[in-house]
């Protein structure tokens, strides 16, 4: 909706420069806590722990991160992380994927029972202790797989990936069939590259998803140190952090003990610094995929 | 006859059955099998043993749970919780979204919708230690600093160390996390909405803000009822990570809901019967509550879910 320009009034111009300065706000109290968060791992810790740090660092240090990064366990959490990301998003996109070519296939006998089973899960669930007791059951506590095999797919992705496929002409899985392809091959061939957009919308939901889940890991491998993920040690590091939480900062004193204690870092740099590790890799891969992103979120809205 | 044509369709199509068939399978054991879990609801569930060899012990944890009064307090927090997100987020997003439609520049409201979408991104966990971090005592605390400045408080305030606060935290932080994403829906509903409407409108002698609410908001009306019926049937459904994550021990009279309840007498306790009970009375109320909303929707002459 455009009102020329020979229509605006006074009210038009202010209600322009009140909305403006609105959206300026908004966008600076959402970006602010990321900032200040780089600020003060870039910042001196013992010199942090004085307080003030806004936006840029009083006494620029690299040592936050090399401190952090030296540290073998969080390498291998950040491993573990990338690992869950990657298996996790290509086994359930392809997984999903199948399921929803099959319920697309009109001529396919199972077609609505398939269908119906998998759009019911959407309503229930068993709850947080049937589903750990199955999983320790299945021995799938203390292993990675507990990450990947109880999302391998989703009611959700099957019903948005469907409604992709059932927009592919039929023509054109017809003829692949007439020339001789099999449902499988069709399904590799012909449909998974004509629904590489909605793979993608998917995939960056699953990827999402993965990267930032930590309480699986708290559950099922909270004392399999060797399975722990990044999201899980920051996780950590915040609970115990709960000073920052419940107390008044002691002050210097305080701070000094700790930080000598540590050599050089306390544990609120450590924290703001595994904070912007946790989250580099979505601020950086999310501003050149955000239209997949809304229209992941759009073509679930058409179906609710 | 039809049978046989039957298998023989099933045969010729063995390769969509390979495809989806053992993911129905993966399907019953991982989202119907825990549902016959329920069963340890009824159940004194020893570790060990098997499904059907355990005491049975009838309703017992239901009353357990009906006479405890924690469980009315933590439903308190539950309903207390959701609702605030509930209203918070409905209104913001409602009216961020009109506010974006009304900007003038293109390229400025697409600057301000990649901002604003970016906390939904990112982990509870990294949002919950932001969050901590702006509303710490010292004087890198924002909230704290820019309360002191302004003169409305004369010494820091612990925020997350009283009870009195957290539902509060709680609301905003949500907002703070998903405001921008929860406008996406409304603002794709927006361009559906006919350009001869404003015009009309405008020939009417409509000014801007009587074009916002007698057209804009109506046009979002089938927008926000189904996702009001969808809210509705999650009304139990109120957050997990951030209460978990924000909450500790001074706060938990507030920051304690169903889900943390749960987990608190299953996993901590290993009180897992106790715990099923409580979560099965979670599940059955919001089956319950979403087909309540649709019924409701479907007798409004609104689009509904089902």
């Amino acid at each position: 909706m455009k009102t020329s320009a020979r229509y605006r009034t006074t009210g038009d111009r202010l209600f322009d420069m009140f909305n403006v300065v609105c959206m300026l706000m908004l966008m600076a109290v959402t970006l602010y806590p990321f900032l200040n968060m780089l600020a003060i791992s870039l910042n001196d810790a013992m010199d942090a722990s004085r307080g003030g740090i806004f936006l840029k660092p009083r006494i620029f240090t690299w040592y936050n991160y090399e401190y952090t990064l030296r540290e073998a366990a969080i390498y291998h959490s950040m491993l573990i992380s990338v690992l869950r990301t990657l298996v996790g998003t290509v086994v359930t996109v392809f997984c999903s994927a199948m399921v929803a070519y099959t319920v697309s296939r009109p001529e396919f006998v199972l077609r609505k029972l398939v269908n119906v089973s998998f759009i019911l899960t959407m309503y229930f669930s068993g709850g947080l202790i049937p589903t750990y007791l199955l999983h320790k059951e299945l021995h799938l506590i203390g292993s990675f797989w507990v990450y990947i095999v109880p999302g391998i797919v989703g009611a959700f992705n099957v019903v948005i990936i469907r409604s992709f496929i059932e927009g592919v002409p039929e023509g054109i899985v017809e003829s692949a069939k007439i020339d001789g392809a099999g449902d499988f091959g069709t399904f590799m061939r012909i449909v998974l590259p004509l629904c590489l957009p909605v793979l993608a919308t998917v995939s960056l939901f699953v990827a999402v998803w993965q990267w930032n889940s930590w309480f699986d890991v708290f559950l099922y491998n909270s004392s399999h140190i060797k399975l722990s993920t990044l999201q899980y040690e920051l996780m950590k590091i915040l609970q115990s952090s709960g000073a920052a939480m419940t107390q008044k900062t002691a002050g210097d004193a305080f701070a000094n003990a700790r930080g000598q204690a540590l050599n050089q870092v306390t544990p609120a740099s450590i924290r703001a610094t595994m904070t912007i590790i946790a989250s580099v890799p979505i601020i950086v891969v999310y501003p050149f995929l955000q239209k997949y992103f809304v229209k992941g979120m759009t073509l679930g809205g058409v179906k609710g | 006859m039809a049978r046989k044509t039957r298998w023989g369709k099933l045969l010729e199509q063995r390769t969509l059955l390979l495809m989806s068939v053992p993911f129905v399978l993966w399907l019953i054991v991982f989202r119907y099998v825990p549902l016959w879990g329920w069963l340890i609801a009824f159940q004194h569930y020893r570790p060990g043993k098997r499904l059907l060899q355990q005491e049975w012990v009838g309703f017992d944890h239901f009353k357990f749970l009906f006479q405890d009064e924690s469980f009315y307090l933590v439903m308190r927090n539950t309903l207390a919780m959701s609702l605030i997100n509930l209203t918070l987020g409905f209104a913001t997003a409602i009216m961020l979204a009109i506010m974006l439609n009304e900007l003038r520049s293109a390229f400025f409201k697409r600057t301000v919708q990649t901002i604003s979408y970016l906390p939904h991104f990112i982990s509870w966990v990294v949002a919950s230690s932001m969050i901590v971090n702006a509303l710490s005592t010292d004087t890198s605390g924002i909230v704290n600093g820019l309360l002191l400045k302004v003169g409305l408080i004369r010494e820091p305030i612990l925020w997350l160390a009283e009870g009195k606060y957290f539902w509060g935290i709680l609301g905003i932080s949500e907002v703070w996390k998903n405001l921008g994403w929860n406008t996406i829906i409304y603002l794709a509903a927006i361009t559906t909405i006919d350009p001869a409407q404003y015009e009309a409108a405008e020939i009417d002698g409509a000014n801007r803000w009587q074009r916002m609410l007698y057209v804009t908001l109506p046009g979002l009306k089938p927008v926000i009822v189904i996702l009001l019926i969808l809210n509705l049937g999650n009304l139990l459904e109120s957050g997990f990570e951030p209460q978990y994550l924000l909450g500790n021990g001074l706060t938990a009279d507030y920051s304690e809901n169903l889900d943390l309840f749960v987990l608190k007498y299953g996993i901590a306790m290993g009180n897992f019967s106790f715990a099923t009970a409580a979560g099965m009375f979670k599940t059955v109320i919001s089956v319950v509550l979403l087909f309540g909303a649709n019924h409701i929707a479907r007798k409004l002459g609104q689009p509904r879910l089902f």
